[in-house]
């Protein structure tokens, strides 16, 4: 997500979930999301087949 | 004048009382006397239960000791741990409202059902969400080899109060490393079980499908003395393992002969400090570790951790984020607002990437019986340090203490990190084992020690 839109969807974000954002944590909250938003780009170029069961509970 | 239990093991103090040349009574005020004098250096303890140890303490003396593998030992608990009449605050202000417990967890009920004694609630990064052990309300935890050092986090009281000699024993809590970061760097034995091998009841949780209980103490024996204590299934935690106790304690002694022990190169090396290498590098010898491996796509492993944790832990909190946000941490509030806002599409491919990752390292499993890689990037940092430098790029401290631990709670994989005794810092090597192998990794954690290549070392308090 280009940077201009992401500060456009943490503005639409805030409102939909309710969440307070005082513009003082605004660019704490941006880096944060960033980071996150990398990461999880990471795990999903990863290719998994569709039949692929996700483990929210890891069973051994 | 009484004997000094400061640094003794649990095994031995339990041992000292069941025979009778110490009585609980004069162990635990000794402990209290110690954590009196020292944690307002240390700032360990947040909660010291001193009228209730102490009367714990009359009742192991005045029953039968034959029987308690732990008589008279002090231990104390990570204040996310419900402890009877007190509120568990988790390290936050929030919860400092909440009513008090009205029984312990389970853990503390079968730790004092053996005999050890509860002397208190211990310091922890606010909701578990730090790799430092600072915390912006009760202040930083200080690391027993250098006070103006961290302890490591989340369970960073654990870590001190352990590596300072106030307790032989101690509990937290590991979601990506909160028990193997500050075991490394307070330089002390931290077991992370198996995910669900420990009830998590009336514990304050993180993340769900991560969350996990464990000990710290200065041997391996006494981490193996306390798993036995506790293991076992609840009905009260719905991720607990219908699975009855398998003792370690008998198998403790094996020594290394017929393991198959590797090292896992690549993502675990890079970025690890000299201090890290040269850790493991003494461990792998030690241990005979001949082989180096990769573990596949362990970066994303962490990632998807990563992922799954701000996510998590932001749903937890999401009506406490809306009510009360200028009540938390703001380290802690600016991750959980950050948190709450990723798409769940992408939280289930790390749920998806996660089963995927599992299995590979069961492959991994059928080759050796256990694997190496360093538990912190680095030792201690100081206190308030914001980043430091691995492999050349600036990082924020407290996301990054955990690089090496992420990816193996991951998949709730069995760890001992073992404290390298380097001076003039220690600093842990993690030996990982396959679920529900918690015996292979402490025989191992217990022959590196008898070797002397693992010691938790005294810090000069």
């Amino acid at each position: 997500m280009a940077t201009d839109t992401l500060d456009d969807f943490i503005t639409t974000a805030a409102a939909a979930l309710n969440l307070p954002l005082d513009p003082a944590w605004r660019a704490a909250v941006k880096a944060n999301l960033v980071v996150t938003l990398q990461h999880a780009a990471t795990v999903a170029e990863f290719p998994v087949p569709d039949e692929a069961e996700p483990a929210p509970v890891f069973k051994a | 004048m009484s004997k000094d239990f400061s640094w003794e093991s649990a095994a031995e103090i339990a041992q000292a009382v069941e025979s009778g040349q110490a009585s609980a009574s004069s162990v635990i005020d000794a402990a209290l006397a110690r954590i009196e004098k020292l944690n307002p250096e240390l700032n360990a303890f947040t909660t010291v239960t001193a009228e209730r140890a102490r009367a714990k303490a009359r009742a192991v003396d005045g029953g039968d000791k034959s029987k308690l593998p732990l008589a008279g030992v002090p231990f104390a608990v990570k204040n996310l741990f419900d402890v009877k009449g007190i509120p568990t605050v988790a390290g936050s202000k929030i919860n400092r409202a909440h009513v008090a417990a009205g029984q312990d967890q389970p853990l503390i009920e079968r730790l004092e059902a053996a005999g050890a004694v509860l002397v208190g609630a211990l310091n922890m990064g606010e909701y578990a969400y730090d790799f430092t052990g600072e915390n912006v309300h009760d202040g930083p935890s200080r690391n027993p080899h250098d006070l103006t050092r961290m302890t490591g986090g989340s369970s960073g009281g654990s870590g001190g109060a352990v590596g300072g000699g106030l307790v032989p024993l101690a509990l937290g809590s590991d979601t990506n490393g909160s028990i193997r970061v500050p075991s490394s760097l307070c330089g002390i034995f931290g077991l992370k079980p198996t995910y669900g091998r420990l009830t998590r009841a009336r514990s304050f949780p993180f993340v769900a499908s991560l969350d996990h209980l464990g000990p710290f103490a200065r041997s391996a024996r006494d981490l193996a003395l306390a798993y036995d204590t506790m293991q076992g299934p609840d009905a009260d935690d719905p991720a607990c393992a219908q699975r009855a106790a398998e003792p370690v304690l008998p198998l403790l002694d094996r020594g290394l002969d017929g393991l198959r022990i590797a090292v896992a190169g690549g993502y675990f090396k890079k970025g690890a400090s000299t201090e890290a290498l040269e850790a493991l590098d003494r461990i792998a010898k030690a241990s005979g570790a001949l082989s180096e491996i990769e573990i596949p796509e362990a970066a994303r492993a962490r990632a998807a951790a990563f992922v799954i944790t701000t996510t998590e832990g932001a749903s937890l909190h999401l009506d406490r984020l809306r009510k009360q946000a200028n009540d938390f941490d703001p380290a802690v509030r600016d991750r959980f607002i950050a948190g709450a806002m990723v798409p769940a599409t992408l939280v289930v491919k790390a749920q998806k990437f996660r089963r995927w990752y599992r299995e590979q390292m069961l492959k991994l499993f059928e080759r050796y019986d256990a694997i190496l890689v360093p538990a912190t990037p680095t030792t201690a940092p100081k206190l308030g340090q914001v980043n430091f430098t691995l492999d050349g790029i600036d990082m924020p401290v407290r996301a990054n203490m955990g690089l090496y631990t992420q990816p193996i709670s991951f998949i709730g994989l069995p760890v001992v990190a073992v404290p390298v005794p380097l001076k003039p810092l220690p600093i842990g090597v993690q030996v990982i084992a396959a679920p529900w192998r918690e015996d292979v990794a402490l025989r191992i954690a217990h022959a590196l020690e008898q070797m002397g290549a693992a010691t938790a070392l005294r810090p000069n308090l």
